[in-house]
């Protein structure tokens, strides 16, 4: 795979830019490009959204920018990510290891496997602290005290000595942030951080990510498959399908004219709270397509409603359509026409 | 297989009353003991999971049960089965009590009420091809009449549920979620059942998926007659499918009304926040909505709080909500709502 050499010197720089980025992994099956030619930038502050279903490839996009991919089997194939200017790809392990958990955060889904279940949370916190702010025992501890009453754990300085299994599962989620946000990211990446628990749980966490981020002014990825998380706290969002950035602008803009036609059919599949009709759901036909065995050309071709000869022969990019809202759809002013033409209708 | 025929399988086990409601849940209590002590055990406390709940489901009808988890939604759903036997109360399918009847005679209710689960990859056995699983019940109730016959029913099964009846000798790791949830669904249909819990049935899917299995659940209601009891978290999912909604805290129902009443017209302080606290899916009407974000966690329901089970995370609770027990009050049109503030 090659890539067109990217323009370095920008006025501003993004705080992160991906250019590019193509993981893959061996399988018995074959090979799984995973990420296949992913490029998004996220700037100080702002707040996107990696929005996709399961197996499209959006946790080995964190995971990739992270340099977590286990390898082999996997293997970050071409592309750079640039954090501050800075090409993560290059780094040595060891000053990789000061940008995990230092200027970059994580959480993850489970808050049940990602904390260690033999060691006090206290310890824990304390453990990053150490490592990346050099601080002492005993202020590590106060900073960690500290960090845990702003991310709202009750009774912050006797928790501290209790172990994971003490703490409810949206206490657990909340240590987590507490350990990501310890020692003051520019960018913290939340992969699926709300998926496991209750709704009224998952809105307190979600309230207290958005406030941290203000108060720190910290960048947030948010990685996940519900389009109205993504609508609540995402300024700008990208959808991914079989491994590619199918379409990608500010979040208002995608959800009111998404030139896309898996977008369009995504958000037409799910059942609104403010539904008024109880209409049948316009659903996708078939199923996400087998990464092993990828059609030729548009990978979503074999479910698209608009589908034209080319798209089963050319696979295409995301190109320009309106300001930074762009999708890789051939037939996207088709699309557009229809969806005026049904306004119009209606 | 046609909608009569299937309906006539259907009348067999209990003598129908057509104007009835096809289950009639009162006061439904299962308590988990807790015991403790060596050699001697003695029960120190219960697991209040199911604490009086009533409702009736109609022939054809839809009823939505939410809440968060550990709230006991599915197991009201279990111990309407009789999978779990409840501890108090009643349960009546087409005019009989069930929970009073042995289990040799609880077995030909069997076929009429099924269950559909949450997860597609463990409630199928691994080492039956889907032509097996979906035929089970077709020999264990005796419908299906000869192998032949069994076969061709099977089939036209696998057929209504959108699936190729070619895929009948593979086996569940052969298939994808979504197939297999539709595999679930297919064996439950088998028995010709009247009544079905859907417990999660969609939860575990992707997006596109979940409208599929959504609109196929819904289809098959509306060809048999069948009637649902709709588990699930996700209140937009159960707004979708449901005539009528119950919310469920802490082993107790807190609101219930149509589906449309209540999500317009949310009274029970749990509900709104409930409902506030589900994004959806429009950035601009984001922006401006309600956000009613509740404190902590759900209590233990060892100990449940005195008084209104939801004071202790509610916004509006006051030392009264402690010292009364409120009961599901009617505020016309059948919107039902345990709270002495409302």
């Amino acid at each position: 795979m090659t890539s067109d050499p990217a323009p370095v010197a920008n006025a501003a720089p993004h705080l992160l830019d991906v250019r590019n980025l193509a993981t893959r992994f061996a399988t018995a099956e074959g090979c799984v490009q995973a990420v296949d030619g992913v490029s998004f930038h996220i700037d100080e502050g702002e707040t996107l959204g990696l929005v996709g279903e399961s197996g499209c490839g959006k946790s080995v996009t964190s995971l990739s920018v992270m340099r977590l991919i286990p390898t082999p089997p996997g293997e970050i194939t071409d592309g750079s990510v640039l954090f501050e200017g800075t090409d993560l790809q290059t780094l040595s392990e060891r000053e990789m290891r000061r940008v995990r958990g230092g200027s970059i955060g994580m959480i993850f889904q489970e808050p049940m496997t990602s904390l260690n279940p033999v060691l006090t949370i206290g310890r824990q916190i304390t453990e990053a602290l150490g490592i990346h702010l050099d601080l002492n025992k005993g202020a590590a501890r106060n900073r960690a005290i500290e960090i845990l009453a702003r991310v709202g754990l009750p009774d912050p300085a006797s928790r501290f000595s209790d172990y994971p299994h003490h703490l409810s599962g949206g206490q657990r989620q909340r240590v987590m942030i507490a350990m990501a946000i310890s020692c003051n990211p520019k960018l913290l990446i939340a992969d699926e951080a709300t998926t496991a628990l209750d709704v009224t749980i998952q809105a307190q966490i979600l309230e207290l990510l958005q406030s941290l981020c203000e108060e720190l002014r910290m960048a947030l990825l948010i990685i996940t498959h519900n389009l109205g998380v993504v609508a609540r706290y995402a300024q700008r969002v990208a959808v991914m399908y079989a491994g590619k950035i199918i379409e990608t602008g500010a979040a208002d803009e995608i959800y009111t004219t998404p030139r896309h036609p898996y977008t369009k059919a995504l958000l037409s599949s799910v059942p609104r709270l403010d539904a008024i009709t109880t209409t049948r759901l316009t659903s996708i036909e078939g199923e996400i397509p087998d990464l092993v065995n990828l059609p030729e050309g548009c990978a979503f071709a074999p479910r698209c409603r608009w589908v034209v000869d080319r798209c089963r022969v050319e696979s295409p990019e995301l190109g320009p359509s309106g300001g930074s809202h762009t999708a890789a759809c051939w037939e996207q002013d088709r699309i557009d026409h229809d969806r005026l033409a049904e306004l119009q209708q209606s | 297989m046609t909608g009569e025929s299937r309906h006539a399988d259907g009348e067999r086990a209990a003598a129908s009353s057509p104007d009835g409601p096809t289950l009639s849940v009162r006061d439904l209590q299962v308590h988990f003991p807790i015991t403790s002590g060596f050699l001697i055990r003695r029960q120190t406390g219960a697991v209040k999971a199911v604490d009086g709940v009533t409702f009736d489901i109609a022939p054809g009808e839809t009823l939505g049960l939410v809440g968060e988890s550990g709230s006991g939604k599915t197991t009201t759903g279990r111990a309407i089965l009789q999978l779990q036997r409840p501890t108090a109360g009643s349960v009546e399918f087409r005019g009989v009590e069930l929970t009073s009847i042995s289990a040799k005679k609880m077995r030909p209710f069997r076929s009429e009420m099924q269950i559909i689960f949450q997860d597609p990859y463990g409630s199928l056995n691994p080492r039956m091809s889907a032509g097996r699983i979906i035929g089970e019940p077709l020999t264990v109730h005796g419908l299906g009449g000869d192998q032949d016959q069994r076969l061709e029913r099977v089939a036209e099964l696998l057929k209504r549920v959108g699936m190729n009846p070619a895929m009948m000798g593979r086996y569940p790791h052969e298939f994808s979620g979504g197939q297999r949830q539709r595999i679930g669904i297919a064996r439950a249909l088998a028995g010709a059942p009247s009544f079905i819990v859907c417990d999660e049935p969609v939860s575990a899917l992707d997006v596109s998926i979940q409208a599929q299995i959504l609109n196929l659940l819904s289809d098959l209601q509306t060809e048999f007659n069948i009637s649902y009891l709709f588990i699930a978290h996700d209140l937009s999912v159960v707004r979708h499918i449901s005539d009528r909604v119950a919310v469920m805290y802490l082993g107790k129902i807190m609101e219930m009304a149509t589906s449309v009443e209540l999500y317009e017209n949310p009274m029970h302080p749990y509900t709104r926040a409930l409902m506030s606290a589900v994004p959806i899916p429009d950035p601009a009407l984001e922006r401006q909505r309600e956000r009613i974000v509740l404190a902590g966690d759900i209590p233990s329901p060892i100990n449940p709080p005195s008084g209104c089970v939801f004071r202790t995370r509610c916004p509006i609770a006051t030392d009264e909500c402690g010292e009364v027990l409120p009961d599901l009050v009617d505020h016309g049109g059948g919107h039902q709502v345990a709270c002495i503030k409302v």
